[in-house]
């Protein structure tokens, strides 16, 4: 059988389609653009009603999947200058290539999905024994210490609360990621200042963005790798 | 002699309270419970008779199918393509109150689903 070299380089085409490199989901948050509201939490008020995330007073047993962190103690005192020092910068879940946290679990309930690289939650397998909060480096995880329900005005039903001993943290929207929609976060900042898609995918907006800006990450020497990038 | 009395009045005693149950279900057979089904629905996901008995083990590998493999769709036997959803799908056809809980509660049994899951109908 002789191939014509046409019909080689189509087959070698479709090969490459059907191996292709699984995707590595990131964000890059646009500080300036970010600060252009100091005061505003839309991205934190848009996940937390979309994913019933609870407002709980009490400072030790709070609950959060996006919240603001001073500049200085999201990237450490020396990096802060007099012109950023106090600044609020949005943190969440990094969905690091390496995540801690999926190394201590126990139960296999935190986990890193191969094809997007999300680092998910599986409630239904956690035993609530917080290893991942004492591994994560960045603080992102929660632990439910009493019933969330009681301290939500509205539910939503189109999505789970969580019960009363497990932990919880950012999921990187993938229930919209399902239905092709960009995360709350994402979609609801009035300035655009969050930029978010698959990294390893060279044309896309965010792998342009990191190429063409210098972007920074938080606690870079760990190791972990983490997906959520900052530009100044 | 007055202590075999209450020895015997004792064990009748005990006898009639042992035997309470079977007598109570002698008097009145405990009816089969019949569930409401949708109006308007012909056909449910899977089978009735596997959907009687493995409904629990149905979700379990739809939950693993959603959380673990990030499936969210499937083909049910009919041929529509449906969400891989216990409040979506099961939900919308059945109601919670009347279809899910009478039978747990028919059957004492008590799932976890609602501590985390929301029923629409009646969210709290």
């Amino acid at each position: 059988m002789k191939i014509t070299r046409q019909a080689f380089l189509a087959l070698l085409a479709a090969a490459a389609r059907a191996f292709s490199k699984p995707r590595r989901m990131a964000m890059a948050i646009d500080l300036s653009k970010c600060w252009k509201d100091r005061g505003c939490t839309r991205c934190a008020q848009a996940c937390h009603a979309a994913h019933n995330v609870p407002r709980i007073p009490d400072r030790r047993r709070e609950i959060k999947w996006i919240w603001e962190e001073r500049f200085e103690n999201a990237f450490g005192q020396e990096s802060a200058g007099p012109a950023v020092a106090g600044a609020p910068v949005p943190v969440l879940c990094n969905h690091c290539e390496h995540p801690a946290c999926v190394q201590v679990c126990p139960t296999g309930a935190t986990f890193k999905r191969e094809s997007d690289g999300l680092v998910m939650m599986d409630e239904h397998r956690c035993i609530g024994c917080r290893y991942c909060m004492a591994a994560c480096p960045y603080g992102a995880r929660s632990f439910n210490w009493s019933d969330p329900r009681s301290f939500l005005r509205t539910l939503d039903p189109a999505y789970p609360t969580r019960e009363k001993g497990v932990v919880e943290k950012c999921t990187f929207c993938n229930e919209r990621l399902a239905r092709g929609q960009q995360p709350a976060c994402v979609e609801v900042c009035p300035f655009k200042a969050m930029v978010f898609g698959d990294a390893a995918d060279p044309s896309s907006a965010i792998a342009q963005l990191l190429r063409t800006r210098h972007a920074f990450r938080r606690k870079p020497e760990l190791g972990a790798g983490p997906n959520v990038f900052y530009i100044l | 002699m007055s202590e075999r009395a209450i020895i015997a009045a004792g064990v009748a005693l005990f006898l009639a309270g042992a035997c309470f149950p079977f007598w109570r279900n002698a008097a009145a057979p405990p009816r089969p419970l019949v569930l409401p089904l949708p109006a308007g629905e012909r056909q449910c996901v899977a089978p009735v008779a596997y959907m009687r008995a493995s409904h629990g083990d149905l979700l379990l590998a739809w939950r693993d199918r959603v959380v673990r493999s990030g499936e969210r769709v499937f083909t049910a036997p009919d041929g529509r393509v449906r969400e891989l959803s216990l409040v979506r799908t099961c939900l919308g056809c059945h109601q919670k109150a009347e279809f899910c809980d009478r039978c747990h509660q028919y059957v004492a049994v008590a799932p976890e689903c609602w501590s985390c899951h929301v029923d629409p109908r009646s969210p709290r």
